[in-house]
């Protein structure tokens, strides 16, 4: 095998961009018209953008979840928070603010529930999975009772502002990509060009050697949260304004679990100890052209997450250390 | 002397008013909890009207959880009510409770949802919506917009649940009937806007444009409500290129349905109290079998 064939496929990021790749090959042979992107309504039009667009909530809670999972942490809150900060934009939209001073108040409120959890794991030291598990199951009553505060019996609204940021578009490219593009960015240069990714990474691997180095464990899971908090209200202002309503009972009902697995998809591990910011948003994609794919193919809903398992199962098993292994002895035993 | 004359006066009146109480019947009613918008209404709905009955209703809301539900109607029976108003939580579990109501002689409605039980003599009837019926509503309406050629795309509620699979058998047995008549596109929008919004784009682009689709019918009003951003958002003008048939008539469809947005939804009635306690003061003073299901029917709003 040659080098870089061998370098390849041995690379984490093979698999998932080619499970990506593939997707999208089947649903180009299902649906003729699959790759072609139009300019309607003064914006980009087309399955391909469907995928980037509709992926946007996901991926941003997937790069908090892929940063608390880097501490060793998982946060199952994140469609809570987005259920708290739609209830909140409705609340806040109904009493008459300002539009601007909404999109903080929502942010807020995110950054609020991302102190609370860290909070809990850092400071009264419960375990990521339950502590998170307390919002999680609160959060959805906490976003109704929200609703009580203006009567709740019709949660829809119009914004100019948070519309433009969620369906608008800065020449014919949708304005939630740009600013989802910006806020990676951000992230990247937080993670990467600061020391918090290495202390964040630190932590994950060993918080006791990591502290004992003189890392303040605690502060950096604290913070991992709070980012995780804020990039959930990001996707809750996104979802919020993409409906004009508020429905804490069923909004981004699962995401989590989604954000998990567009993380370990990307190659994150559960154990902690390593973020692929990069890896993630792919594993993001992944799962958002599977959607797409699987909803223009035709077959019945039945079916819906049947596939989504079978295309999961065969992307984490071509990622198994032992399973690559087992192939590649069974692929030169044949070359030889 | 004035005094003892107020005295005596309070006295009757104090009586008349213990008489008047004891005629009135108490029902108790254990309601599933409070979730959504419908289901506050419900409630506040049948409290109210059991005052213009006359009445005394004791109301218990089991927030969701049948153990909840199984206290308040063995404390019903404990009290001696005179009749149980059920909207069960879940289908099973009910066969030893109601087996203690009816020993307690005091006769069990049920309400919205349905139950399993092997002996149908444990409740005296159900009397609610039938998703079925609203199905074939909305498919009766479509047909007669379209005068019998339609090709249909369908946004399905949550996979498997009771509305979702009655209301699709409900419209499909009304468009069979049309030869001309079909569902082109159907996918799950899990009854939500997002949901709706997401399968709407969706379809939009696996049908060109929704290029000869004559009507998106969905299984409630909040997934049409994605459906109708979704085609805004492409450009196209629901209610005009597309008919908008959905259920359960919610304050936005209203505002879709002035601006011409949506044409018909079918109103998933939430003031049931005018429906439900005829029926049951009835057989409190006189006995009767009644048929297992009394339907509640359902109605049908237009733009105009």
């Amino acid at each position: 095998m040659p080098v870089w064939l061998k370098a390849i496929v041995q690379s984490r990021a093979v698999w998932p961009v080619l499970a990506l790749v593939l997707i999208l090959i089947v649903a180009g042979s299902v649906s003729p018209n699959f790759f072609e992107i139009r300019i309607v309504e003064g914006r980009l039009f087309g399955n391909l953008i469907d995928i980037l667009y509709r992926a946007v909530p996901t991926a941003l809670v997937a790069l908090g979840m892929a940063v608390v999972i880097g501490t060793r942490g998982i946060d199952l809150s994140v469609g809570s928070i987005i259920a708290i900060v739609g209830a909140v934009i409705v609340w806040r939209i109904k009493m008459g603010d300002p539009h601007i001073t909404i999109l903080f108040s929502a942010l807020a409120a995110g950054i609020l529930c991302g102190m609370w959890n860290g909070f809990l794991v850092s400071a009264l030291r419960i375990q990521p999975i339950i502590a998170t598990l307390i919002l999680m199951v609160a959060g959805r009553g906490i976003g109704m009772l929200i609703n009580q505060l203006y009567g709740g019996t019709d949660p829809s609204f119009e914004s100019a502002l948070l519309q433009w940021m969620s369906t608008g578009s800065i020449w014919l490219i949708p304005t939630r990509l740009i600013l989802a593009a910006g806020i990676f960015l951000a992230l990247w240069l937080l993670i990467r060009r600061t020391a918090l990714g290495l202390f964040i990474e630190s932590v994950g691997g060993n918080a006791a050697a990591s502290n004992l180095a003189g890392v303040k464990a605690g502060l950096i899971i604290f913070v991992a949260y709070v980012l995780s908090g804020l990039l959930s209200a990001w996707a809750g202002v996104i979802m919020t304004a993409d409906t004009h309503t508020s429905d804490p009972v069923s909004v981004a009902l699962y995401i989590e679990l989604d954000a998990i697995l567009a993380v370990v998809i990307g190659g994150g591990s559960l154990a902690g100890g390593r973020i692929y910011l990069g890896m993630t948003v792919i594993g993001a994609l992944v799962i958002q052209a599977l959607t797409t794919a699987t909803l223009i193919s035709g077959l019945p809903p039945e079916y819906n997450l049947i596939i989504k398992a079978l295309v999961v199962l065969s992307v984490l098993f071509l990622q198994s250390a032992n399973a690559r292994k087992a192939i590649g002895s069974l692929v030169s035993r044949r070359a030889s | 002397m004035k005094a003892k004359y107020a005295l005596a006066g309070a006295a009757l009146a104090a009586s008349a008013l213990m008489t008047t109480a004891a005629w009135a019947e108490t029902i108790g009613f254990s309601q599933v909890g409070s979730e959504g918008d419908w289901r506050p209404a419900f409630s506040a709905n049948m409290q109210e009207s059991a005052k213009e009955y006359g009445i005394d209703l004791k109301f218990a809301n089991a927030q969701g959880k049948q153990e909840e539900q199984l206290r308040a109607v063995r404390a019903f029976i404990a009290q001696g009510v005179d009749a149980i108003i059920i909207a069960p939580v879940v289908v099973t579990g009910w066969d030893q409770v109601l087996r203690e109501a009816k020993d307690a002689e005091i006769p069990v409605f049920l309400v919205d949802r349905d139950v399993d039980v092997e002996d149908k003599s444990l409740y005296v009837t159900r009397i609610s919506a039938d998703f079925n019926l609203e199905g074939k509503l909305a498919g009766a309406w479509l047909a007669a917009a379209s005068k019998g050629t339609c090709k249909v795309v369908e946004l399905q509620g949550t996979t498997g649940s009771a509305p979702a699979i009655e209301r699709k058998k409900g419209f499909e047995a009304v468009i069979d009937q049309f030869p001309a008549m079909e569902i082109v596109q159907t996918q799950s929008g899990d009854f939500t806007t997002e949901g709706g919004k997401k399968v709407m784009e969706a379809f939009i682009k696996s049908t060109n444009n929704l290029e000869g689709i004559c009507a998106s019918f969905a299984h409630n009003d909040n997934m049409q409500l994605g459906a109708i951003q979704a085609m805004k958002e492409a450009g196209l003008k629901p209610g005009e290129d597309v008919l908008m048939v959905s259920v359960d008539y919610v304050p936005a469809i209203k505002d879709a349905l002035a601006a011409g947005e949506a044409n018909a939804s079918v109103e998933l009635r939430s003031a049931v109290g005018k429906f439900i306690y005829p029926v049951v003061l009835d057989y409190i003073k006189n006995p009767t079998e009644l048929d297992k299901w009394i339907v509640i029917p359902s109605d049908l709003h237009t733009a105009n």
